[in-house]
């Protein structure tokens, strides 16, 4: 058996499938470990309704604590409240950049915009112009949109705020 | 909530919004491969796994409300034509880039509204997948809503084709705003809004986009469909002997 601090080390070391120079806890994810009879009950909320990621978190977070010797593990689905970007951690916020994607914005809104809103300059993770430009409203995966820096010329990605 | 009796006019409307998103996000994945340009093809495949994602949350909360032990594969792949209550407007075929756009700024400029509203409802399950979605509709109605001016602002053909995929869908729209007792019976009870008070709201945030797109809005006709009643197009059915392919051939199948 291990304790629910113990649980969280465990966690801290599990990354995201997506993206895995972030771990599940530093995206924000995980919102509650409780120790309980026998094991441990974790609360995990999905970050985008469709994301494809969400199982093989579920799962790895799963193995990783029973590895850890947590016992009986149930990880539990929490919609509410809503996942925010605000949730991810500010050194994993450099750890994104560093890996070449672009960070939500502390600052960019995450509530309603004008429908016809044009994002402000985002500094290029790779040689921090703000000479860039958006391709699409979606990336690779549907948490990211693509730029292209006109500086570098290379494209990168942007985790978008919600 | 499960242990009441159920209320047929609630799982009715969680119904209508969830085959909404299932509908219109299986018609879109049917870009995966074939959109103009690979951005927009990951743009239409991402938008699509948003809304089937929704499609999950909310038909597994049908099948809880319903109490009858069906879960969301059941409801999404094993229920005939007649039983889907998405809107019409959904099933349509894609035809072309523009008229998807066009399509998707209509339905995604509805769905950002109706999860505003559903933010507040007594149902918390519901309020819960409201505040998840509603962060996605924004963004799938900014994205189209970036189409339709550029392609209504575009060249003379891509405005033209714009305009004839305003003027095809914009009567399927009167659909969202039909008075129906189910409605009554939801706002009743503060679940959720009747759809026909969206109306207004809707309409201010379509049309300055539409003008701005240069596109003429069409004027309101007698036409009417009746898909969130079951009653559907001829499309819904192709749409389906596809999608249920798989669970129709070797039923119970999972990976």
């Amino acid at each position: 058996m291990i304790t629910e601090t113990q649980a969280w080390e465990v966690l801290h070391a599990v990354p995201d499938p997506e993206i895995p120079v972030i771990s599940v806890t530093e995206l924000g994810i995980v919102r509650e470990v409780l120790a309980r009879a026998g094991g441990l009950h974790v609360v995990v909320t999905p970050t985008y309704s469709g994301c494809p990621a969400t199982e093989v978190i579920s799962q790895s977070i799963h193995d990783a604590l029973v590895a850890a010797g947590a016992g009986e593990v149930s990880v539990e689905t929490r919609l509410a409240p809503a996942w925010t970007t605000d949730w991810i951690t500010e050194p994993a916020k450099e750890k994104l950049r560093a890996y070449g994607i672009a960070p939500p914005g502390g600052d960019a809104p995450v509530g309603p915009q004008p429908l016809r809103f044009v994002p402000r300059k985002l500094a290029c993770p790779r040689c921090g112009s703000t000479d860039t430009t958006r391709l699409s409203q979606f990336g690779s995966t549907a948490c990211k949109a693509l730029y292209r820096c006109q500086s570098c010329l290379e494209p990168f990605e942007y985790f978008k705020p919600i | 909530m499960t242990q009441q009796t159920p209320n047929p006019a609630h799982i009715e409307y969680v119904t209508r919004i969830g085959d909404n998103a299932l509908i219109l996000g299986q018609r879109m994945s049917e870009w995966c491969g074939h959109a103009p340009v690979l951005e927009e093809d990951m743009a239409l495949a991402n938008m699509s796994l948003d809304l089937i994602g929704q499609a999950r949350m909310l038909l597994t909360h049908a099948g809880k409300l319903e109490g009858k032990g069906r879960d969301e594969d059941q409801l999404a792949f094993l229920r005939i034509e007649m039983h889907y209550r998405n809107l019409t407007l959904c099933e349509l075929p894609n035809a072309d880039f523009g008229r998807t756009m066009v399509r998707n700024f209509l339905f995604a400029s509805f769905q950002v509204l109706l999860w505003e509203r559903l933010l507040a409802s007594s149902d918390t399950e519901l309020a819960a997948i409201a505040a998840k979605s509603l962060k996605e509709a924004r963004y799938h109605a900014q994205h189209a809503g970036d189409w339709v001016v550029r392609l209504g602002d575009g060249t003379a053909e891509s405005h033209e084709r714009t305009q004839a995929a305003l003027d095809y869908l914009w009567p399927y729209t009167a659909e969202f705003f039909a008075a129906n007792p189910t409605d009554e019976a939801i706002a009743a009870a503060a679940i959720g809004p009747a759809w026909s008070e969206l109306e207004a709201a809707w309409e201010a945030a379509v049309v300055p986009v539409l003008n701005e797109a240069t596109l003429t809005v069409p004027a309101r006709t007698p036409f009417k469909s009746y898909g969130k009643f079951g009653r559907h197009s001829e499309h819904l059915g192709h749409l389906l002997s596809e999608m249920q392919y798989l669970q129709r051939t070797y039923p119970g199948a999972q990976w």
